[in-house]
């Protein structure tokens, strides 16, 4: 159990030091969404009202994750390294595990500034829509970091990721627009949970099979 | 040929004689619905439709979970065909469902219609599944990619199912109500027909699939063999 813990951790923080060495991934994300809520302020009508707003935000948190996941395994992929991670580690789902809290952290950050961004140009946010994020952002990275690696072994990956991803992402932009828009937030927090555990315990149980010759 | 597996031509032949009776007691058996009239007849067609592209979704998963748990080559082209048949007759019910749509409601799309939803999420997760499929070289890397993504299709079934209800709370605040009277006999004995009809006709159609995959697996296996 330590030595899982130790390899998770080992993982997430390679990908977080590479990350803070090179800064090609943050930056771009965090620049990201705040230009996409700019061109979202252009593109919602003047009397949208709010609810149409919130619906725009998860857009763009779902293409800024998009964004960070398309470079997530690039370190991997580039000179055959997953090939030894993969012979290194005790379990391969720590490898999973690992990327999925990397992405996490690397979704984190756009969203400590888009979401003040938000409540600044568009609409307050109240604590069950920053539950919704919260729980929203777990699903994202945890179904992301195994699709991207599934993109990763196959041509075309950059064209392939959202089209892989978006389907599966429907439901946690419904739990995510339901907990900021709804009178009654509960359920679709509830919703955003299941979804959370049933997807990562699939995602963790299947990691392997993905990355095994 | 043994007794317990009836060869695909009798399946063939028993499937257009189970469509035939369909057709005979959709159209001169089952009662006129009060309400919707003639239009009501599609639902024979497309609610059995839409239940065989779930089966064949589920035999494509249930086909690459055997797969990833014996590793046996063989269940990656059932999976694949199976999934093939499943967004067929996913293609079918959007289509039948839009025309029942345009028939019942004047609009050829309707948001409100929970089922349509889904399917068209799943459309575009299965169609997702082929591009995923084709960009990645043959072999047992692409076989155990492809099985695991098709897992993941039959999880998202239930949860979009369930997100999608959810929305229709906020996006449609009034709760669409189903055909009110409940069937007859003699409907759910023309429903009942043609499901199996139109199931024995996608098994029919998924075993031939099947035999044309593998005949053209063996040829190119032989060629290249004749080839060294």
């Amino acid at each position: 159990m330590t030595d899982y813990l130790a390899d998770v951790a080992a993982l997430a923080r390679k990908d977080l030091r590479l990350e803070l060495r090179a800064r090609d991934t943050l930056p771009a994300m965090v620049l990201f969404v705040v230009a996409t809520l700019v061109v979202f302020h252009f593109a919602l009508p003047g009397g949208a009202g709010d609810d149409a707003a919130y619906g725009l935000l998860w857009v763009a948190l779902v293409f800024t994750s998009l964004l960070g996941l398309g470079r997530a395994w690039a370190p991997e992929t580039e000179a055959g390294a997953l090939d030894g991670l993969v012979l290194a580690v005790s379990d391969r789902s720590t490898i999973w595990l690992g990327k999925t809290l990397a992405a996490l952290a690397f979704l984190g950050a756009p969203q400590l500034v888009a979401l003040p961004a938000f409540a600044l140009f568009f609409a307050p946010l109240d604590g069950p829509a920053l539950a919704g994020v919260a729980l929203a952002s777990i699903g994202l990275c945890a179904v992301g970091s195994l699709v991207s690696a599934m993109a990763a072994a196959a041509r075309g990956r950059e064209v392939l990721l959202p089209l892989l991803f978006l389907p599966l992402a429907i439901p946690l932009v419904v739990g995510g627009v339901g907990s900021s828009i709804s009178p009654d937030p509960g359920t679709y927090l509830a919703f955003l949970g299941l979804y959370d555990a049933v997807f990562a315990i699939l995602s963790w149980a299947a990691f392997e099979y993905v990355v095994t010759e | 040929m043994s007794i317990t597996k009836p060869s695909l031509a009798t399946l063939a032949g028993l499937a257009v004689l189970l469509a035939g009776v369909s057709v005979v007691m959709i159209f001169f058996v089952a009662p006129e619905d009060a309400d919707q009239g003639l239009s009501q007849k599609i639902f024979y067609v497309h609610v059995p439709i839409a239940l065989t592209a779930y089966a064949a979704f589920g035999l494509g998963a249930w086909k690459a979970l055997r797969l990833l748990l014996t590793r046996g080559e063989r269940y990656d082209l059932e999976s694949y065909t199976g999934i093939h048949q499943g967004t067929i007759f996913g293609a079918l019910t959007l289509i039948t469902g839009s025309i029942w749509a345009k028939a019942s409601w004047g609009v050829w799309w309707t948001w409100s219609s929970n089922q349509l939803v889904l399917f068209l999420v799943l459309f575009l997760f299965y169609c997702a599944y082929f591009m995923l499929r084709f960009s990645i070289e043959p072999g047992p890397r692409r076989e155990r990619i492809s099985a695991v993504y098709a897992l993941f299709g039959v999880a998202l079934i239930p949860v979009s199912f369930l997100a999608i209800r959810l929305a229709s709370d906020f996006i449609h605040p009034t709760v669409f109500t189903r055909e009110g009277p409940q069937m007859t006999g003699e409907m759910f004995a023309a429903f009942c027909c043609s499901w199996a009809a139109i199931t024995l006709l996608a098994y029919v159609m998924y075993r031939t699939e099947l035999a044309g995959k593998r005949t053209d697996l063996n040829l190119r296996a032989l060629r290249e063999a004749l080839a060294r």
